[in-house]
């Protein structure tokens, strides 16, 4: 049976946590006519509950983190988180600043990030195409842990929600590495 | 009288892509009381001035906001000019002036597109933000960055522009001129637009006053005050600047100083490239900084407000900035109160709201 690459309309949704605005101008920039992701079928709904992809720009600190992981919980799994600035991965120029706790990954698991201060549209899409990779494979690990014979036996529910914590997959593709890697994760 | 509700609106909201957090009380649909909180995006930008020398701290200033960050590191190298009592070049004076001003195109049509999102008119809003990258395009090829510059230093600016490419800027800005007027004419002519921005969130005048309004909000309630007037900054004298002042004070009125004000900004940019002269567009500077200063900027959003006071060294004593948003919240809860629950939206949005500049 052959899959196509993406087979459903990723839906992001979009949190600016203590950024500088550069960011998410830029993220909305990409949802624009110039380079206008819905053509990937890329819609940003702005509610959690139904969003595939999370869009955090900027630091967390001690009043956000908290809505950072509430808006990553109400997501429904397989969920896939990108850090977009050089502020959300590793805090950058925000990063020796009293009020910030560092990169995003200090609160919620990240799966792509994208460097640049301002992140360019183009490496911003790209991300979000890596993370659509990966979304993929969590979600063929979610259906390979519900269909094994262990995971009928045993109670289903438990073994669906930490399968995709046990997935292996590279953390960063080119977009060629991508191509090669959903054949991998077909077989 | 109806039972009482509390809303919260934000920090996460579809309209509002920043973190800004309302407390909304309602009675029935009516809002009855708004409770700000703030503090989301707060990082002690001024406290990291402090341990950065003061060249590189107007990169750490532009990181205000993204969206004015061209004004903020004007600001910042103005005070710090003012401390060391130097006098920049005139073409630098020229240059920053045209820079600031095509912020405020970029930055006015950004606005248009969020509020036409705000009332849900999304094809609008995409229009908008096409034209927008027309003006993003220029800033890319001129000084390197699409929102983020770097191009202010204490001292004038980092590079040159060439006359050419000015001439080319104005050209293209000429040629946007016939689009921003079709998509303008669909705020100030549709009826829906209309009815959704007509008689909503009136200011009037004495509020506006009595609240410190600043920026286009005041503007929209018949008081002229702009600073590009007071020409402590740029070469706006020279350009026969006039502001722009819509008396209605509801949100339509806010709207139509903003577009008038997009069209306008594209005007002084044309008599500013005619005019201006050849020459150096950095000064030398003291290696150190001392004595104080304060200064205000006109940005997109209103009065910004920049202290620095040096500390004999190449570091600042202390950086204050203040700025727009911050001095409009108390005008954003006075049109909130008494409104729709399904105004919020607008109403939160006709301040143009930049929460990562009031926060800092
Ligand atoms: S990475 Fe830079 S441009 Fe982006 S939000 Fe952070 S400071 Fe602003």
């Amino acid at each position: 049976m052959s899959k196509a690459y993406v087979t459903k309309s990723p839906w992001v949704v979009h949190y600016d946590g203590s950024s500088c605005n550069g960011c998410d101008i830029e993220v909305l920039a990409c949802l624009m006519p110039m380079y206008d992701v819905e053509r990937f079928g890329i819609i940003n709904c702005g509610n959690p509950k139904h969003a595939d992809v999370f869009l955090v720009t900027g630091t967390v600190n001690e009043q956000n983190k908290d809505v950072v992981k509430q808006i990553y919980e109400q997501m429904p799994e397989p969920k896939v988180v990108v850090a977009i600035g050089i502020c959300a991965c590793s805090g950058g120029i925000f990063k020796d600043c009293y009020n910030v706790l560092g990169g995003v990954d200090q609160v919620i698991p990240v799966d792509a990030y994208v460097p640049g201060c301002a992140a360019r549209p183009e490496a911003i899409i790209d991300a979000v195409v890596t993370g659509l990779g990966i979304l993929q494979a969590k979600r063929d690990a979610m259906v390979e842990a519900i269909d094994a014979p262990a995971a009928i036996e045993a109670p289903a529910a438990p073994a669906a929600a930490s399968a995709p914590s046990a997935v292996k997959y590279p953390p960063i593709f080119t977009m060629a590495e991508i191509k090669v890697n959903a054949e991998l994760y077909k077989k | 009288m109806g039972k009482r509700t509390i809303v919260p609106f934000g920090p996460q909201h579809p309209v509002l892509p920043e973190p800004l957090h309302l407390d909304l009380v309602l009675e029935d649909e009516t809002v009855v009381d708004v409770i700000p909180s703030i503090g989301y995006i707060h990082r002690g930008l001024e406290k990291l001035c402090e341990t950065k020398d003061y060249n590189q701290m107007v990169y750490v200033i532009e990181r205000i906001c993204g969206i004015c960050s061209f004004g903020h590191g004007w600001g910042a190298s103005a005070a710090i000019e003012g401390a060391m009592g130097v006098e920049i070049p005139e073409r630098a004076e020229y240059l920053r002036t045209i820079l600031h001003e095509l912020s405020r195109v970029h930055s006015h049509l950004l606005w248009l597109g969020l509020m036409a999102d705000a009332f849900g008119f999304e094809s609008l809003f995409n229009h908008c933000w096409r034209v927008r990258e027309t003006v993003l395009d220029l800033f890319e090829k001129n000084t390197g960055g699409r929102v983020i510059f770097s191009i202010c230093k204490p001292g004038g600016m980092r590079k040159d522009i060439s006359n050419e490419n000015l001439k080319e800027m104005v050209e293209v800005l000429n040629g946007l001129k016939a689009e921003i007027k079709e998509i303008t004419d669909v705020f100030i002519n549709d009826a829906s637009v209309k009815n959704r921005m007509t008689g909503v969130g009136v200011l009037t005048k004495e509020e506006a006053v009595e609240l410190c309004a600043v920026g286009p909000t005041v503007r929209g309630s018949g008081v002229a005050q702009d600073l590009r007037l007071a020409g402590d900054h740029g070469v706006y004298h020279e350009l026969g600047f006039e502001p722009v002042v819509e008396e209605a004070g509801d949100c339509m009125a806010r709207t139509i100083v903003r577009i008038r004000e997009l069209l306008q900004s594209i005007e002084l940019i044309e008599k500013a490239v005619a005019k201006i002269p050849d020459g150096p567009v950095d000064c030398k500077v003291p290696k150190t900084v001392d004595g104080e200063f304060a200064t205000r900027l006109e940005q997109p959003r209103g009065e910004a407000f920049y202290y620095a006071k040096g500390a004999g060294s190449k570091f600042l004593k202390r950086m204050r900035v203040r700025t727009p948003t911050n001095i409009n919240i108390p005008a954003l809860v006075k049109m909130l109160g008494g409104s729709d629950l399904a105004d919020v939206p607008i109403l939160a949005l006709t301040i143009d709201p930049c929460i990562s500049c009031t926060e800092r």
